[in-house]
Order: C-alpha cells, then sequence, then structure tokens
C-alpha cells in the first residue's frame, strides 16, 4: 500500500497544473499575435473603422486594474494602516502582473511588434502614448523597487517615501491612461475631461476586486480563514469603490446628454445602440454595479462568499464598461460635416460601424490575463506574499 | 447685295469663328494646365519650404455625384487598391451628404485634410506621423509600429491601416502592412513641379471640382478664389485650421 501524499505533495502538484494551465493560455496568446502578424489585422474582427478591438479591451483593464490594485498597498505605507501595510507586497506583486500582462497584449496588437523599441527611442513628447511608455516603465521600477523596501527589513524605513512615490506615479499613470481617451478632440464617445478621474475611480475598484480574488483563493490554497473585521473593512471599501465609479460613469453620461450635439451619440450607446446598451445596461450597471453592492452592503450578505462573488461581478462589469467605451465609442459614425446627413459612402461615413471579434484577437488578450496569472501564481510560490495579519487585530468592529 | 451674297458672308464669318475656335481651343486648355502645372521643382536633398503651404479648394458645385474619376486616379498613382472590404485602405473617398434643414445634396471627395494643427501628429508616439514644412501631413512608414493612435485622433477619418501583406511596391509610394497611411497630396509629384494625381484626373472630367495650390502665394489661384468666394473648413470648431477649404456647404 502506497503512503498517503502530503499535503505539500499535492499542493505541488496542483501548483505545476496551475502553471502548466496559464502557460498554455500564455501560449496560445503569443501564438495568436504571431499570426496576427504574419497574415495581418484581417484575421481581426478590427478594421478601418473599429481600430481598437478586443485586445485593447483586455489591456486598459489589465492596465487599469495593475494602477488601482496598488491602492491596496497605498492604504497601508501612506495612510498607515497595518491591515493594509501587510498586504502591500501582495499588491505590488499583483500591480507589476497585471501591467506586464497588459502591456504584452498592448504591444503585440501593434501593427509592427517588431519595431517596440522604436517606441522607446524615437519620443514625441506631444503624444500621451509617449507619455504612458514613460509611465508605465517607471511604475515597474518603483514598484519593485516598494517591494524591496517592504520586503527586506534593512530598507523598511524606506517603505513610506516610496510609497508616497508609487501611490503619486499610479495616480498620473491612471490620468494618463484616462488621457489616451479624453485628448481626442473629434470623437463624440471620449473628448471629456472627466474621463481620467472616471478612470482613476474605476481603478480603485477593479484593482481592489482583483486583490480581494486572489486573496480569497491565497487564504482558501494555505487553509486560512481571514479575519472576518478585516473582511469588512475590505469588502465596504470596494463597496465604496464602485458606488463612486458608478457615479463618475453616471457624470459623464449625464453631461454629454445635456450637450445637445451629444444626445445622439448618448441615443445610441444607452438605448438603441444593440449590443453595446445591453452591456452597459446589463454588464456594468447591473451586473457590475447593483449586484455587487447587494451582495456587499445587504444585510446578513457580506461573508466571504458574496465578497469574492461581488469581486467576479465586478471585473465582469469592468470588461462590459471597456467594450461599450471602446468599441461602441468607435461604432458611432464621427460628426464631420455637422448639419448634414451621409447619403453615401464607401468608408462607412454616417453609418453603425460593426465589429465581430475573432479568436485569435480573444485569445490574445486572454494571453494578457495568464502572463499576469504565472507572474502572481509563481510569486506568491516563490515569495513570502501571504498577508500575515496581527493576530492581535481585533475581530470586530 | 444679294441675298445669296449676304448668306455668303454670315456663312463665312461663322465658319471663321468656328474655325477660330478649334483652333484656339486647345491652345487656351494647353495653356489652362501649364499654368495650373507651374509649381516649383524641389531639387533633390532641398528641404520643402516653410513659405509655402500646399492646399486644396474642393468646390461641391462642380463635383460629379457618380464621378469617381478622382478616386481611381490615386489608387492607380499610389498603388492601393480600390476597396472592396471594411479593412480595405482608403486614401481618398467620396461621399454624397444631404443638408438636414433644406434637402441639398452635396457630393464631394474626402482625404486627409493636411491640418496646420493636425491631432494625427499630436498623438503619435514615435513621430512617425508628421507635418513637412510645406504643410503636408505625412507617415513615416518606417516609423509608424501600427498602434493606429492617429486612426482614432483624426477627425475625418482619412488614415486607414494595412491589414494585409502589401504585395506590389510602388518605387515612389512605398507601403507596408501594419502600418497606416493616407492622402500624402501626391508629395512625390509635388516635388517634380506635378500637380496630386486626383486633381489632374478631376480636371481631365471637365469639373475642375479641386483646386490645388500654394495658401501663401497671393497669386496663385486657390489664394484668389479663396479670397472672392465663402468657404467652409470641415470640423472648423476643433480650430484644426485645414488645409483643405470647400466651397458650397
Amino acid at each position: 500500500m502506497q503512503p498517503a501524499k502530503t499535503f505539500a505533495q499535492i499542493e505541488s502538484r496542483y501548483f505545476y497544473l496551475l502553471v502548466a494551465l496559464g502557460a498554455l493560455a500564455a501560449g496560445a496568446g503569443l501564438f495568436s499575435a504571431y499570426y496576427m502578424e504574419e497574415h495581418g489585422h484581417v484575421v481581426t474582427g478590427m478594421n478601418n473603422q473599429i481600430v481598437w478591438g478586443m485586445p485593447h479591451v483586455f489591456a486598459i483593464f489589465l492596465i487599469v486594474a495593475a494602477s488601482g490594485v496598488l491602492n491596496v498597498a497605498s492604504v497601508g505605507s501612506v495612510f498607515k494602516k497595518e491591515v493594509y501595510k501587510a498586504r502591500a507586497p501582495l499588491a505590488g506583486l499583483l500591480s507589476i502582473a497585471l501591467l506586464a500582462g497588459g502591456l504584452s497584449v498592448l504591444m503585440l496588437d501593434l501593427g509592427r511588434p517588431d519595431r517596440v523599441i522604436v517606441a522607446a527611442t524615437k519620443y514625441n513628447a506631444t503624444s500621451v502614448f509617449a507619455w504612458n511608455v514613460l509611465l508605465y516603465s517607471a511604475l515597474f521600477a518603483l514598484v519593485a523597487l516598494y517591494l524591496w523596501t517592504l520586503m527586506e527589513k534593512r530598507m523598511n524605513p524606506w517603505s513610506k517615501p516610496v510609497g508616497l512615490l508609487v501611490f503619486a506615479w499610479r495616480i498620473i499613470l491612471t490620468t494618463g491612461t484616462g488621457l489616451i481617451f479624453a485628448f481626442l478632440v473629434a470623437r463624440q464617445a471620449y473628448a471629456s475631461a472627466v474621463l481620467p478621474p472616471m478612470f482613476v475611480v474605476l481603478s480603485f475598484a477593479w484593482g481592489l476586486a482583483v486583490f480581494l480574488i486572489v486573496q480569497s483563493v491565497m487564504f482558501s490554497w494555505n487553509e486560512l480563514q481571514l479575519n472576518p473585521a478585516i473582511q469588512k473593512r475590505m469588502k465596504n471599501l470596494l463597496g465604496l469603490f464602485v458606488l463612486s465609479a458608478l457615479y463618475l460613469v453616471a457624470t459623464y453620461h449625464l453631461t454629454n446628454l445635456y450637450f445637445a450635439k451629444q444626445t445622439a451619440f448618448e441615443q445610441f450607446i444607452l438605448f438603441d445602440g444593440g449590443v453595446y446598451p445591453w452591456l452597459f445596461w446589463g454588464g456594468y450597471v447591473v451586473a457590475g454595479g447593483a449586484l455587487p453592492l447587494l451582495l456587499i452592503f445587504t444585510p446578513g450578505l457580506g461573508k466571504s462568499g458574496h465578497v469574492l462573488a461581488a469581486s467576479a461581478l465586478t471585473l465582469l462589469g469592468a470588461f462590459a464598461l471597456l467594450y461599450v467605451f471602446i468599441v461602441g465609442g468607435q461604432a458611432f459614425p464621427l460628426s464631420i460635416f455637422p448639419g448634414y446627413e451621409v447619403l453615401s459612402s464607401s468608408f462607412g461615413d454616417g453609418q453603425i460601424a460593426s465589429y465581430a471579434p475573432s479568436t485569435p484577437e480573444i485569445l490574445l488578450g486572454f494571453g494578457g490575463l495568464a502572463i499576469a496569472f504565472l507572474i502572481t501564481t509563481i510569486g506568491v510560490r516563490a515569495l513570502n506574499f501571504l498577508p500575515h495579519d496581527d493576530p492581535k487585530t481585533p475581530h470586530h468592529d | 447685295m444679294s441675298k445669296v451674297d449676304i448668306n455668303r458672308r454670315a456663312f463665312l464669318g461663322k465658319t471663321g469663328v468656328a474655325l477660330g475656335g478649334l483652333v484656339i481651343a486647345p491652345g487656351l486648355v494647353l495653356f489652362d494646365f501649364a499654368h495650373a502645372q507651374q509649381l516649383p521643382v524641389r531639387k533633390p536633398g532641398e528641404p520643402a519650404s516653410s513659405a509655402v503651404r500646399w492646399g486644396m479648394l474642393i468646390d461641391t458645385t462642380q463635383c460629379g455625384s457618380n464621378c469617381n474619376e478622382c478616386v481611381s486616379a490615386c489608387s492607380k498613382e499610389n498603388g492601393w487598391p480600390e476597396a472592396k472590404t471594411p479593412t480595405d485602405v482608403q486614401w481618398i473617398r467620396k461621399i454624397e451628404i444631404k443638408q438636414v434643414s433644406t434637402g441639398r445634396q452635396v457630393a464631394l471627395p474626402m482625404m486627409c485634410q493636411h491640418c496646420a494643427n493636425p491631432p494625427c501628429v499630436d498623438v503619435c508616439p514615435t513621430a512617425a506621423s508628421f507635418k513637412r514644412a510645406d504643410g503636408i501631413v505625412l507617415v513615416d512608414k518606417h516609423r509608424c509600429i501600427g498602434c493606429r493612435y492617429c486612426m482614432m485622433a483624426c477627425p475625418f477619418k482619412a488614415r486607414s491601416f494595412v491589414h494585409e501583406p502589401v504585395a506590389d511596391h510602388d518605387s515612389d509610394m512605398p507601403r507596408g502592412q501594419g502600418t497606416v497611411e493616407s492622402c500624402t497630396l501626391c508629395v512625390h509629384r509635388l516635388d517634380r513641379g506635378v500637380q496630386p494625381a486626383c486633381v489632374e484626373a478631376c480636371a481631365k472630367t471637365g469639373h475642375r471640382a479641386m483646386i490645388f495650390g500654394d495658401l501663401n502665394d497671393p497669386n496663385s489661384e486657390i489664394y484668389l478664389r479663396i479670397r472672392s468666394v465663402t468657404t467652409t473648413q470641415l470640423r472648423a470648431d476643433l480650430g484644426l485650421n485645414t488645409g483643405f477649404s470647400f466651397v458650397g456647404l
């Protein structure tokens, strides 16, 4: 009779299984990128009207969440909350993982990914994309430095100033992500100053949702129970962020509705634009907003399972909102001739553009998620990222 | 004088005028073409001059609604196949629009408006999109990384992304899969002192809906026309100061 397997052996086997699955998904993403480069973007659903599609939905989600997840660290280092300080290393790891995944997708979707080095060597100072190249690279370096100050005892005194720098940097970074769209002067969906703050608040919600899911998996993997008081604080924070994000998204649409020149666009995106209103109301507002709030704040709910579901729904809402924002925003025709309607055009002027994402671009997006997953899985196993709560932390408020 | 003589005189007179017209008219047409093509030639190595600003006036009242000659000429000149699918490139396209308040219909060609403040140049991360000193907005196809941010930024949908491998290259106009391209105002012709292909094709049809020239030259036809008739820039509210203006919009 064979001896019973130890927990360590079983755990190790699951770890390699997870890594293998992650590598498979990442590999599929890389192969898709190769396929897209070999045949051209004609194998994607993107075209000359919808120039950014599914890869951008994934990439922007990952980049925005990468910034937002650092909120957990900031609450600890900048605002001196011990409960969050214990979570700062994991937040840092997740930030690097998500950013690496997002940037991989963005880079591999380029028409000429082989020229990505040009983006670093030829710099256009007026381009917010170029600013973002700096912002993203520096965030990697800053978060790595921050992790060092957190995990190396001798460096601990530096964790506060570096944490403060990371805090400022990520707010600027997500402002930069919002500005990518806010600077598009001619597109009804985008040219709005509310977008940078909206992205910052969305990042808080999405980043915390990612954090809570990973934390929950790590605790159950290690057969640990999260202190209910900490659980309560974190779920309330998620609720606050989800609510704030809903407020800013509502502000963005309400201001647009007030401007006569924007009402046709709002009518399209909120009511009669087919898949986009469905995704907006059903995917973002109900599934990604109202349901998480109910799961978090309804008396009797708010337990760990509910918080996990609320976090997952928040992420589902994130994808729905980004799809509506990025793809729906481009689907609505540009107003090139105000006061005129288009009778005919070979280039889709005056018409709603259509977009059907293809398998390669979806696989590329999931490949980005897989890269983030792999870095996280390997990171938490190789180094000590598990949040260690002070046993003296009260279990009730 | 007999009635026959009078008729003969009238006949000879009319014939003379007709013959004279036949002789002079082609000369006038040739003169017109020669006059239109009197553009400065740029010597190899000589930088483009900022004293010049190339621009175009589109007279929509002269543009034929079923005419597609400018598009065909551009496609032939620059080696892009005429579009069939939403992923195909279009450097220039014909659009027909209707004024909502009056129902008046207008036909016009649409392409890069060669803005003085081009959003595509502002947003390009690698400065592959650039504005030449003489106002022509171009893409350096060796520098373009294919991010398509310029396409998001252009208010006129003037740019196209090359979605498929390119088989036949024109030596004057290299093209490449995965890069963005748009109207160059036929910069390769212009530097030889020749008008853009679309303008030439439009003139050949007799429509003369496209008038090309130096917006800074007070003696140029385009300058004089813009001074004498009401013209409109597309999306003037954006303050881009396009190199293109329209009559009849």
